[in-house]
């Protein structure tokens, strides 16, 4: 198994009063309420956190990026991820990931991650996204085009880092000149892409076309079976088996020494869902164009208020389903082995602190998983078959599935 | 208020017209001489009071933007530009030489653009509530950041038109339809958002007659617009319209029609 520690990185330190008269935080809450004090203190004990997990044993850290966001204050997950790649020694560097529509240089892009790649030492896992509908906004990008300029940045990012330049490139949406970046990942035939998702079946489809590893963010259980069959058949399709080394999942997951504590403390997963921070606007959310065609009724209904949220379960529905697990490590290890058996993942990340848990609880739940949630899970990962795509050494893509495995150059 | 009655004396009729790779749906009621007439980003109802009132004096010819209300979406399709080519070789291909333009709010803009490719070719130009222009002051309302039913209703003044016109709580099927057009409206006006910068150092070239109308309570498309494009077009002026919205067609159609033909009576 690949294990993971992530945090959204909240940027919890507002009037909490001010964030609920408005609404729907991400995109327009107005900046004047970013505390730059409050944000240095916080950015330095997330800092402190990574550095945590990696001393207690997890094998990776996850980091995402998010924009306009009371919910997540990394706006770029490079910047981390190249602070992470001098701090840390041990430990991949999972970005889940860079929002490729948003580039308008990706060739910038394939700069930025080889350089991440060779100052790591070969540690980078560069998953991409397409970036929230609230994000096309923010950066002033066309939701429209979204899913294009996705996959034709992905192309021209695996293109600069495996094709010997100079090379011109001329897409619909990038057309470039000259391609020759000097700076070349360190692992070859390139890192691993590991692509996060949520809903968008194009999405899984695509992931398992290319067999990349796919991870789902946080679904509940049975949502989660639907996205391994849909992937399996198109693994199917493409000529491969499905298996544990393409399935990854982000579990929330906060783990204290009382069930109090532990209960107390995961009730701040909802900062993030509504009850605190607000829920996603649902004009802001999904701009036309920027949803799949084939949910735009529900789109449209949600969009005027005639249809909930489908991401707006309430916190005890999301303790039952398990999209939230909370407790003491004895508590938490029963429920991880319902997920694993049920689901079989072999790349789990653990969501562990949101909103306003405090720093103390944040680290004390970071070392209760290493030292008792972690060792249990790694056996039930053997015992269960659960390898990895670096245990399994999986193909870094279809295109490469004859060929090795990525390794260090 | 001006009662919204749909005249019984006109036909309609609708056909899809192949035009290279594009096909295009195409209202056509009335009788006389030509008149194109553009509908808003929003789309259009089938029949409106006020094409009824054109109708009566004109051969009135309403297209379903590319990509809108029925109309094929053409994927390669980038800008307003492209549109108001489409209809130069639309116009073509059903032998109309000359013609009357009139343009309402985005079907202004192409009808701006429509002018400075062809001024000869236009008899009398009409905008309505045009974007196109940038405003100085103000901004084009951007409906990217508010629901459908919020950015419709802020082209109302009186919004006891809007529920008459589409229900006060419009059904689905007309949110998708303004899901599809506003999803068409991002893929060629995006960015910058509905305006040209290039637009306006053209208009002067247009010596064609053209009326400017605008509603007073416009709050899509800011009053000094109208105001830009009636001293970059040489031959224009500008009337306000009292008690109107930006969709003076849908608000005030009567007064809209009369300004109109007067304006087209004009020698």
């Amino acid at each position: 198994m690949h294990l993971m520690y992530f945090t959204e990185q909240p940027m919890s330190a507002y009037s909490a009063e001010e964030g609920l008269k408005f609404g729907a935080t991400a995109l327009m809450f107005s900046n004047r309420h970013f505390d730059p004090v409050a944000g240095s203190r916080l950015y330095n004990e997330y800092l402190e956190h990574y550095k945590l997990a990696e001393e207690v044993g997890f094998d990776g850290i996850m980091l995402n990026e998010h924009h306009n966001a009371p919910f997540c204050m990394q706006a770029k997950c490079n910047v981390f991820a190249s602070i992470l790649a001098a701090m840390t020694k041990r430990v991949k560097l999972v970005l889940l990931g860079n929002p490729l529509p948003l580039a308008d240089n990706p060739v910038r892009l394939a700069e930025e991650l080889s350089m991440i790649d060779m100052i790591s030492r070969g540690r980078l896992v560069s998953g991409f996204v397409r970036g929230g509908g609230q994000e096309q906004l923010a950066a002033g990008v066309n939701p429209a085009y979204n899913r294009e300029r996705f996959e034709e940045a992905h192309e021209l990012i695996v293109r600069a880092w495996t094709q010997t330049g100079p090379f011109r490139f001329e897409g619909t949406h990038y057309q470039h000149r000259v391609v020759n970046p000097w700076a070349v990942p360190l692992q070859k035939p390139h890192p691993r892409v590991w692509i996060p998702g949520v809903v968008s079946k194009e999405t899984i489809v695509w992931a398992a076309r290319q067999r990349y590893p796919y991870i789902a963010l946080s679904t509940a259980i049975d949502a989660t079976k639907k996205i391994w069959e849909l992937y399996d058949s198109v693994a199917a399709e493409a000529g491969y088996t499905g298996g544990p080394e393409n399935r990854g999942y982000l579990q929330r997951c906060h783990v204290a020494e009382t069930e109090e504590k532990a209960m107390a403390n995961a009730r701040q997963f909802m900062w993030m869902q509504g009850e605190f921070t607000g829920l996603a606007h649902p004009v802001w959310s999904s701009p036309s164009g920027y949803f799949s065609p084939s949910y735009r009724k529900a789109f449209v209904e949600y969009a005027v208020g005639r249809r909930s949220n489908p991401r707006g379960a309430a916190f005890e529905d999301q303790i039952r389903d398990q999209q939230i697990i909370a407790g003491t490590p004895k508590t938490v290890i029963t429920k991880l082995r319902r997920l694993l058996e049920e689901t079989r993942p072999s790349i789990l990340g653990f969501w562990t602190s949101d909103g306003f848990v405090s720093n103390e609880d944040a680290k004390s739940c970071i070392r209760l998983l290493g030292q008792e949630v972690l060792p249990a899970v790694r056996e039930m990962g053997k015992e269960l078959g659960l390898w990895s795509p670096f245990e399994a050494n999986a193909p870094v893509s279809i295109a490469y599935a004859k060929g090795p495995a990525p390794v260090a150059a | 208020m001006t009662p919204v009655t749909l005249a019984t004396d006109v036909v309609w009729t609708t056909e899809d017209v192949r035009v290279g790779a594009l096909t295009l749906r195409l209202r056509k009621g009335g009788s006389g001489d030509p008149m194109l007439v553009l509908s808003h980003d929003i789309g259009s109802l089938e029949r409106l009071p006020f094409y009824d009132a054109l109708a009566r004096r004109f051969t009135v010819y309403v297209p379903s933007h590319p990509g809108y209300d029925g109309s094929e979406r053409p994927n390669w399709m980038r800008s307003v530009r492209d549109v108001a080519v489409a209809y130069q070789l639309l116009l073509a291909s059903i032998g109309v030489s000359t013609v009357s333009l009139v343009g309402l709010g985005f079907g202004g803009w192409i009808a701006a653009e429509m002018a400075t490719m062809s001024p000869q070719a236009i008899r009398r130009l009409v905008l309505v509530g045009a974007m196109g222009v940038k405003p100085v002051h103000g901004e084009i309302f951007d409906q990217a950041i508010v629901s459908y039913i919020d950015y419709v209703r802020a082209g109302f003044e009186d919004q006891g038109v809007f529920d008459r016109l589409f229900g006060a709580d419009p059904p689905t099927e007309r949110l998708e339809q303004w899901d599809l057009n506003r999803e068409m409206s991002f893929r060629i006006a995006w960015k910058p958002y509905m305006y040209s910068p290039t637009l306006p150092h053209l208009l002067g070239g247009v010596r064609t007659p053209a009326l400017i109308v605008w509603g007073r309570g416009d709050r899509v498309v800011p009053l000094e617009c109208g105001e830009a494009y009636a001293r970059a077009l040489p031959r224009s002026r500008l009337a306000v319209v009292e008690g109107s919205g930006h969709f003076v067609d849908m608000e005030q159609p009567e007064a809209l029609a009369k300004l109109i033909m007067e304006f087209a009576a004009e020698p």
